[in-house]
């Protein structure tokens, strides 16, 4: 057996056995409500076979698109003030600081308030659950340039856009890549609760829906394994990014 | 003959949370043009001090350093540093580390230098390898050649070959001194070992201890390829060591 094929099995190994477990769990409870594994599976089908689980994921998909995307125009250019000018840090990090803490949740009620129950809250609080971890690694990543690159540019007489283009960027990417993979997991996260509110699409809203319109379990649980598994995809997409001989430096000894 | 680097009079205090600490007291001296200056001295002196502010890195409090008569304000590309760790880009190729400072020059004429100075010194096949690809002893040259490529006038060598094993070490020396047989430069080497300063500069600067003076000239007027167990050159060896304070006849006595 091959290696990838050593790593694939030890990866699903756990998997089968949280499912054999689940399964044996519910059977054994003879639980109504609970489904098995099986019927997960039957309902995810269910949902495929019907359009609704292509209809939700795009949705979701969608919101996160465009919190995110607007996240990352703004916070690597202020990241990278930031990092670069001690009076942009001085001015920005405190609010910085004191912003991020402050769960994307919380600001639920002022998302609707401002902008309603439509696509806008939901991409609201995405921009805003994504845009910290991505202004404070860009940040941290210019601040962390190792002087002897910035040293051996002013040698070669850099200065000004040539300077930020040609090592302030790639010196500090890596970071900045780490920051907006971790940009889009809490995105993607948080895209799944602001489904929640009064909204009739995505995941999240699924996932309530199905719940509420008769004890669905089946598809409340479907939504849940989909979720896990875009995440996952979205992660190793960002993680193959890391990978890249451009990034990959930082992480070589 | 006008000197190529003329330095006149610096001095150089850092300011710390405990006070003042003198590093250059008053350091005159001028270089020509194509000739090697070693220069020497106790670890902690001053010598990184004194060669950042040569190449222009950071201003002395007071005296003057010209290059071709013109004031050095700011490091130039005519003067390259090389620094004990190799700073090249590692996100760049040895190809593009090598035309980092290139500008305004055309495909053909660029990748002519490139060959060129890939092949000087000895990483051909390495064009694509990134730095962490690369040993300790190819990053150096690489860095070499990435200086050579802008066709500097000057290098200012900040002990480069000082993170090297003993035998890397030897080898680089003779690489040097190969290059620069074919390709002349007005060279700075701040180092602490006396055999790589005899073996390859026409001037020795031997150092004091904090603040930096400077205590002696050497002249080495040996023929090259010099031979570190040559009479002249032993004989030179025991009174640099004698300068810097070694007594060779006592070590290892009980």
């Amino acid at each position: 057996m091959s290696g990838p094929d050593r790593r694939w099995l030890a990866a699903l190994a756990p998997v089968a056995l949280l499912v054999v477990i689940w399964h044996v769990a519910v059977v054994a409870s003879q639980s109504l409500i609970f489904p098995t594994p099986w019927q997960v599976v039957l309902g995810l089908v269910n949902l495929a076979a019907q359009g609704l689980l292509v209809k939700h994921v795009v949705a979701s998909l969608f919101r996160v698109t465009y919190g995110y995307l607007l996240a990352a125009a703004l916070a690597v250019p202020i990241g990278m003030l930031m990092g670069w000018f001690a009076t942009a840090h001085a001015l920005l990090n405190p609010l910085v600081q004191g912003l991020r803490p402050i769960s994307p949740i919380a600001w639920i009620p002022l998302a609707i308030l401002w902008f309603g129950v439509g696509d806008l809250s939901p991409i609201f609080l995405i921009f805003l659950s994504s845009f910290f971890p991505m202004v404070v690694g860009t940040a941290a990543g210019v601040m962390t340039i190792d002087r002897k690159f910035l040293r051996a540019a002013r040698n070669f007489e850099f200065t000004g856009v040539r300077l930020f283009r040609s090592v302030v960027l790639p010196a500090a990417l890596p970071q900045i890549v780490t920051g907006m993979r971790i940009g889009l997991g809490v995105a993607w996260l948080v895209v799944v609760a602001a489904e929640m509110i009064a909204i009739n699409s995505g995941l999240g809203y699924l996932i309530i829906d199905s719940r509420n319109a008769g004890n669905r379990y089946d598809l409340v649980v479907a939504g849940m394994v989909t979720i896990g598994l875009i995440g996952f995809l979205l992660d190793s997409l960002m993680r193959r990014l890391e990978r890249l001989d451009e990034i990959r430096w930082r992480y070589e000894t | 003959m006008r000197p190529k680097i003329d330095v006149r009079g610096i001095s150089k205090t850092f300011h710390t949370r405990r006070g003042p600490i003198r590093v250059l007291d008053d350091i005159s001296l001028s270089v020509g043009d194509g000739e090697f200056i070693a220069i020497i001295g106790p670890s902690g002196c001053g010598k990184s001090t004194l060669l950042g502010v040569l190449a222009g890195f950071e201003p002395p409090d007071a005296g003057e350093v010209r290059v071709d008569d013109v004031p050095v304000r700011e490091p130039r590309r005519t003067g390259i540093y090389i620094f004990q760790q190799p700073s090249l880009f590692p996100w760049l190729d040895l190809e593009g580390n090598l035309v980092f400072g290139l500008h305004g020059i055309r495909a053909e004429a660029r990748r002519a230098l490139v060959a060129h100075y890939i092949s000087l010194v000895g990483l051909e096949g390495f064009e694509h390898a990134f730095p962490h690809q690369l040993s300790g002893g190819m990053q150096q040259r690489a860095e070499l050649a990435r200086a050579l490529m802008v066709r500097p006038e000057i290098l200012y060598m900040d002990e480069p070959f000082g993170s090297l094993d003993a035998l890397t070490r030897l080898r680089m020396r003779t690489e040097l001194l190969r290059i620069l047989s074919r390709e002349r430069h007005t060279v700075l080497l701040v180092t602490h070992d006396v055999e790589e300063a005899l073996q390859l500069a026409d001037r020795v600067l031997v150092l004091s201890p904090r603040p930096a003076r400077i205590q002696t000239v050497i002249d080495v007027a040996l023929a090259r390829p010099r031979s570190l167990s040559s009479p002249d050159l032993l004989a030179l060896k025991a009174s640099l060591l004698k300068e810097l304070g070694v007594d060779e006849s006592s070590e290892g006595a009980p």
